[in-house]
């Protein structure tokens, strides 16, 4: 059986790890490929870089990062953040990227979307939404600019276009919900989960190994994103993987 | 020991980067090249899995590549192909490039040469076989992530699964699949989604795997070693 993937996100700024704290067995914890590498030896099936450099335009840091990663890692890693084009895409795919994530500009371009699922194959193409409830009832908007700019479109039919133009993935993050460790949207993501047929990681808000269960079991997702809770030690990947092995959901378990 | 100089195709559909990794960590000396002259030369061969499958083979028929490919396979050459990679191997893909997108859900596979038919693409032919998409009205397609993989009892003598136990998960992503009119002689492992299908073929020194041995952590890495062994080997035990 298709099993449910955990992702370790990493924030990355000026190429350094945000939010880390120091694990006694890395030589240099701000270091996100050898944090990647870490969660790789500890379960994770895949890890997220999320570049959270402000308003640059040099993309050579996170170019690096994505190739050290290709040489470093041996499980799939998605780059996000900061892409405008297809040009940009093409260069992170370059360096080894095996998904880019993209967000604002596809929002603001949504062909965005198609052009770089025809060049790169829709497996490699993740579009990030992130979303905050507007009015009462299960009513979902999408924000841009960490949750500061309101577009007025609807998420759950932003995710059902993104699909239909050819992402291959959605990373649906509540903006209620991230660092609050209150646990996941879940109608949010079971809204987007039933709306599209590509699968749909879940982010934002996870405190507790129930949390990660329940984005399973009633968010219906395919996999749970999580920062903090593996950046502090909170939890390890096999921790969380074994708490939800133990509610029925088919995790890796053999590494 | 002889050396093990893999040779990683470039189709210039993707990012390579990865597999070669992959081969060095487990000690191979690998590689990139789209030039028939340096697969003709390899000691082993390794066809990763990028883009789609007509346009993989139009680039792999118009640069020479197809006929190298296929005479270092006559000679008994080690190779390793990789999800699109061991698709190509076979007959004949159902998969387009174009507009025409994928086939209808309940559409019923149609002889090969019947007339008007535009749904397969040549693949390389080695072996004889359709690569077909994974229809599923349940399940989501494309199938991405870690999913298990079953040796067969040949399998479980093969040299490239050494060492991997049976339901040993490994990374997928892919929309299509080996079909069932695929000699099961061939076939190393079953995986089930959607429906079964070939998730491994060997044949001598020729293997052929849906999954990424690249991206699937060390259980990848113990295939890739296997790999890297029978190339230095020069071929099979």
């Amino acid at each position: 059986m298709l099993t449910k993937r955990v992702i370790p996100c990493l924030d990355v700024k000026d190429g350094r790890v945000v939010k880390g704290v120091n694990f006694v067995d890395l030589r240099d914890a701000g270091d996100p490929v050898e944090l990647a590498a870490k969660y790789d030896r500890e379960g994770a099936d895949e890890v997220v870089f999320l570049d959270i450099t402000a308003t640059s335009d040099d993309r050579s840091t996170t170019i690096d990062l994505a190739s050290r990663a290709a040489s470093q890692l041996h499980i799939p890693y998605t780059v996000g953040g900061g892409f405008r084009d297809v040009g940009g895409c093409r260069v992170m795919v370059s360096a080894g990227a095996d998904k880019v994530s993209i967000n604002s500009a596809a929002v603001h371009d949504p062909t965005l979307i198609t052009r770089a699922a025809a060049s790169f194959g829709s497996q490699a193409v993740v579009v990030a939404i992130d979303a905050k409830q507007v009015g009462p009832g299960d009513k979902w908007e999408v924000y841009l600019a960490g949750g500061r700019i309101s577009t007025g479109i609807d998420a759950v039919q932003w995710a059902e276009e993104a699909a239909r133009r050819g992402a291959g993935e959605i990373l649906l993050t509540s903006m209620d919900r991230d660092g609050t460790k209150d646990g996941f949207d879940i109608p949010l993501t079971r809204a987007v989960s039933r709306a599209v047929s590509i699968p749909v990681i879940a982010s934002g808000g996870v405190g507790t190994l129930e949390h990660f269960a329940e984005g399973i079991i009633e968010g219906e997702a395919d996999a749970v994103l999580a920062a903090s809770v593996f950046h502090f030690g909170t939890y390890t990947v096999r921790q969380v993987k074994e708490y939800m092995a133990s509610q029925g959901i088919p995790v890796r378990l053999d590494f | 020991m002889a050396s093990a100089k893999i040779v990683v195709i470039d189709y210039h559909k993707g990012n390579l980067l990865s597999v070669q990794h992959g081969l060095a960590a487990v000690g191979g000396e690998a590689a990139v090249s789209d030039a028939p002259a340096d697969i003709s030369a390899a000691s082993g061969l390794v066809l990763p899995g990028v883009g789609s499958f007509e346009s993989a083979m139009e680039y792999v028929n118009e640069s020479g590549q197809g006929e190298a490919i296929l005479d270092a396979l006559g000679r008994g050459v080690p190779f390793l192909g990789i999800c699109l990679g061991l698709q190509l191997l076979f007959s004949r893909g159902e998969e387009r490039s174009g507009e025409r997108g994928l086939p209808h859900e309940n559409e019923e596979p149609v002889p090969a040469g019947t007339p008007g038919d535009d749904r397969w693409v040549a693949g390389l032919g080695f072996f004889s076989g359709s690569v077909t998409h994974l229809r599923s009205g349940r399940l989501k397609v494309p199938h991405v992530g870690w999913d298990q993989v079953y040796p067969t009892e040949a399998g479980e003598r093969t040299q490239l699964l050494h060492d991997v136990p049976s339901g040993a998960n490994f990374y997928f992503t892919h929309s299509y699949a080996l079909s069932d009119d695929v000699d099961p002689t061939l076939v190393a492992a079953h995986t089930h989604y959607a429906r079964s299908f070939g998730s491994a073929v060997a044949q001598g020194p020729v293997f052929g795997v849906q999954f990424h041995p690249e991206k699937s952590s060390a259980t990848g890495l113990v295939v890739l070693s296997n790999f890297v062994d029978i190339v230095r080997a020069g071929g099979v035990r």
